[in-house]
């Protein structure tokens, strides 16, 4: 913070944490109250909070139209995974399957507030996201299903969907291996003078590996256009925040690194789609990183084979007063942009589309033996085992 | 190597022809640039890249932390955007650090995608032991990555072959694994002057033709192979030498075809013996040539220990030219 140039991002900070002092209450018992504001943080931090319930859809600029896109991306998502977990209980579905259910803001606030063209990676938890940044029901489920029509040719499943045509990056199954990835997607964008800003996901569990702080060193060091996000819901596996990380308030690491860092709702799709859209702004026209703490929840175990004795049913119950998409579907009723009908008419829509996903699946075939041996290598006559 | 009479060559050094590759790699293609620890400021810890900052600025020649982990990830995340990063390790023996990158992603993130990316990226520095260093320092890493499908991996043995191979290595579009002896910087050699001069990965060089016993031996242990060969003659015994230069795709039909002439087999690998590279290469030989052999395959390979510290224990446990000696005259069943 000596440093002369360091300044300026510090001023915008002290504006912003004093337009929001309200306390951040939305995550589990982990971390909810222990973000404790801007008042203890390190001279000259640049800390951004983003509490949610201020913003409609007037302040940010979104047509009813984008509403309901994001509405429908979300419900996607959940009918989505509703499908699939119900397809894995019948064995249609082997391996891990980590349900993002409950994080659907994070996802659809996060793509609509992104250019198109800027590159996203993610940890395994990844359908929401390949879901909205464009993939299809039918090349999900397919892959679920380990199927040659899926998005990896069958090769991916559950935790590794990409979609690069979309510009999502995967779908990465070491937890916090994919951080220096991201670090690095934001470096290619700064070499090559594209303009983008790289979105890299990951967990809460992630933050103690040394991949993240290495990653956000570099990131801050080289003033890499890169969001490093911590998708925080409380547990990674059974581990509740507390038990896990010294400093409960994930945000906080960025200091270590000089960067921003940022508190977000992520439980208000509103709050994200904002929270995200400005610092993606700061990050590329200042080509630099921040470090943005989501908090969100699971509803779902972390895994299907998780029994979930780490967390009591009344704590559940009360986090699904704060869904995020009842919340949106009550915006929309009560300001008048949609209907009971029309949402239902929606949802009937996107359960068709999971329905037909289904039976996409069922119908595409297993890959033919021979593809186990492609895409080892770029260079296709390869000489394998001899 | 030396078989190009068309060619004028250089003696250069071995850390020159690599500089060499990397720089007309860099003039070539600006998507390629070179990272690592002390590879700008400090001109490389092994002087690989001396000069490489002044002639491309920072933007292209950057100097990293101390996070093997974090830049080599940081190299994978911008190979999958379309740079042609080769990612300096001071040594081989740090990339344990790194190895998550290397294996999880690199080598697999093409596979998993169904093809949809590819991660064409370099990762290269000196490898296996280099004298008195002790345990953490002397490894010979390549029968760790050999082991990974994905990844490629090349360890030339002489400065001509270093260059032409590293410029193949940073054109390809795979992960490729760049090996280099720590001990063999300052070996000078002969280089190829011939403009834009490139190897196929994946080609053995016979080095030396004999109808006796076959030598199979990459990186340093080439030269022990040499040396053996060359006390062989003297002996009245005649070995074929072969360099396979690239270990993952390894060039089988080279080593079959010398085997089917000389039925005899001693392959000579810095490795730890278990799982070592000798034991890839005596698998196949016995697989696609039994009925050739006259002897069971023979191996000369590093003791298997951590490497020790004191100097004489340190010799002991590397492979030696008397070690290949015996070997070969055990193949032959001479004493
Ligand atoms: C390096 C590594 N160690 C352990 C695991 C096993 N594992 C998978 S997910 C997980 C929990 C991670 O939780 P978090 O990062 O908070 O992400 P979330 O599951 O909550 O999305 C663990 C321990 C792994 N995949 N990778």
């Amino acid at each position: 913070m000596a440093n002369e140039t360091k300044k300026a991002p510090a001023k915008k900070r002290t504006a912003k944490a004093e337009r929001a002092p309200k306390k951040q209450t939305t995550n589990g018992k982990a971390a909810s109250g222990a973000a404790t504001g801007p008042q203890d943080l390190p001279d000259g931090a640049d800390f951004r909070m983003y509490t949610g319930g201020g913003h409609t859809h007037e302040s940010l600029g979104l047509e009813p139209d984008e509403l309901l896109a994001m509405y429908r991306s979300m419900m996607l998502q959940r009918r989505f995974e509703e499908r699939a977990a119900q397809m894995y209980g019948r064995q249609k579905i082997s391996g891990f399957l980590h349900l993002y259910i409950g994080q659907e803001a994070v996802s659809a606030g996060t793509v609509h507030a992104l250019q198109d063209t800027d590159p996203i990676i993610t940890a395994y938890r990844d359908h929401g996201l390949g879901l909205a940044r464009g993939m299809t029901a039918n090349e999900c489920m397919a892959e679920l299903f380990g199927k040659i029509d899926g998005s990896s040719r069958g090769k991916g499943g559950s935790m590794h969907f990409f979609d690069v045509e979309n510009h999502f990056y995967g779908g990465h199954g070491i937890v916090g291996g994919q951080i220096p990835l991201a670090v690095g997607m934001g470096f290619a964008a700064k070499y090559k003078e594209t303009g983008a800003v790289a979105v890299g996901f990951f967990g809460d569990g992630a933050i103690s590996q040394g991949s993240f702080h290495e990653a956000a060193n570099l990131a801050a060091l080289y003033e890499i256009p890169v969001l490093l996000v911590c998708e925080n819901n409380g547990y990674a596996m059974g581990t509740a925040v507390d038990r896990a990380v010294s400093e409960p308030d994930l945000y906080k690491q960025a200091y270590a690194y000089d960067m921003t860092g940022a508190l977000v709702n992520g439980m208000d799709v509103f709050e994200v789609y904002y929270a995200m859209g400005e610092l993606a702004k700061q990050a590329r026209e200042q080509s630099k990183p921040a470090l943005v703490e989501i908090r969100t929840y699971r509803y779902r175990g972390h895994s299907m084979s998780d029994p979930q004795k780490y967390r009591t049913k009344e704590e559940m119950e009360s986090k699904k007063n704060e869904d995020p998409i009842i919340r949106l579907k009550s915006y929309l009723i009560d300001h008048d942009l949609a209907t009971n009908e029309q949402l239902d008419a929606l949802d009937d829509e996107v359960k068709a589309e999971v329905h037909a996903s289904v039976e996409f699946a069922e119908n595409s075939p297993f890959p033919p033996v021979e593809t186990m041996y492609e895409d080892v290598y770029v260079q296709d006559d390869y000489p394998f085992i001899v | 190597m030396s078989e190009s009479a068309n060619h004028p060559m250089a003696e250069l050094q071995f850390r020159e022809a690599l500089r060499d590759a990397m720089t007309e790699e860099m003039v070539r293609d600006e998507n390629v640039f070179l990272m690592g620890e002390e590879v700008a400021e400090y001109d490389g810890a092994y002087k690989v890249s001396q000069g490489m900052l002044d002639q491309f600025g920072p933007k292209r020649v950057i100097d990293t932390p101390i996070a093997e982990n974090g830049f080599s990830g940081l190299g994978i995340g911008a190979a999958m955007m379309g740079l042609r990063p080769v990612v300096e390790f001071m040594t081989w023996n740090f990339t344990f650090v790194a190895f998550d990158q290397i294996v999880s992603n690199a080598a697999k993130i093409r596979y998993m995608s169904g093809g949809q990316l590819k991660v064409p990226i370099v990762f290269r520095g000196g490898n296996g032991a280099a004298g008195q260093l002790a345990a953490t320092h002397n490894n010979s890493t390549e029968a760790f990555y050999t082991n990974v499908p994905g990844l490629k991996v090349i360890a030339p043995s002489n400065p001509d072959d270093a260059k032409g191979l590293l410029k193949s290595a940073i054109r390809d579009d795979d992960p490729v694994l760049f090996m280099e002896s720590e001990l063999m910087f300052g070996l000078k050699g002969e280089v190829s002057d011939e403009e834009d001069y490139t190897l196929p990965i994946g080609k053995a060089r016979i080095a030396r033709e004999g109808d006796d016993v076959t030598l199979v031996a990459h990186s340093k242990s080439y030269w022990l192979a040499m040396e053996a060969a060359e006390e062989l003659a003297k002996q009245g015994y005649e070995a074929t030498v072969i360099d396979p230069r690239t270990l993952r795709p390894f060039d089988t039909g080279a080593v079959v075809d010398s085997v089917k002439q000389t039925n005899r087999l001693v392959i000579v690998d810095e490795c730890s013996p278990y799982g070592g590279i000798a034991s890839e290469v005596a698998f196949r030989i016995q697989s696609q040539c039994f009925d050739y052999l006259d002897a069971p395959v023979a191996r000369v390979t590093a003791k298997d220990t951590p490497a020790p510290y004191a100097k004489n224990l340190i010799e002991a446990w590397m492979p030696t030219v008397d070690e290949v000696i015996a070997a070969a005259k055990g193949a032959l069943y001479v004493e």
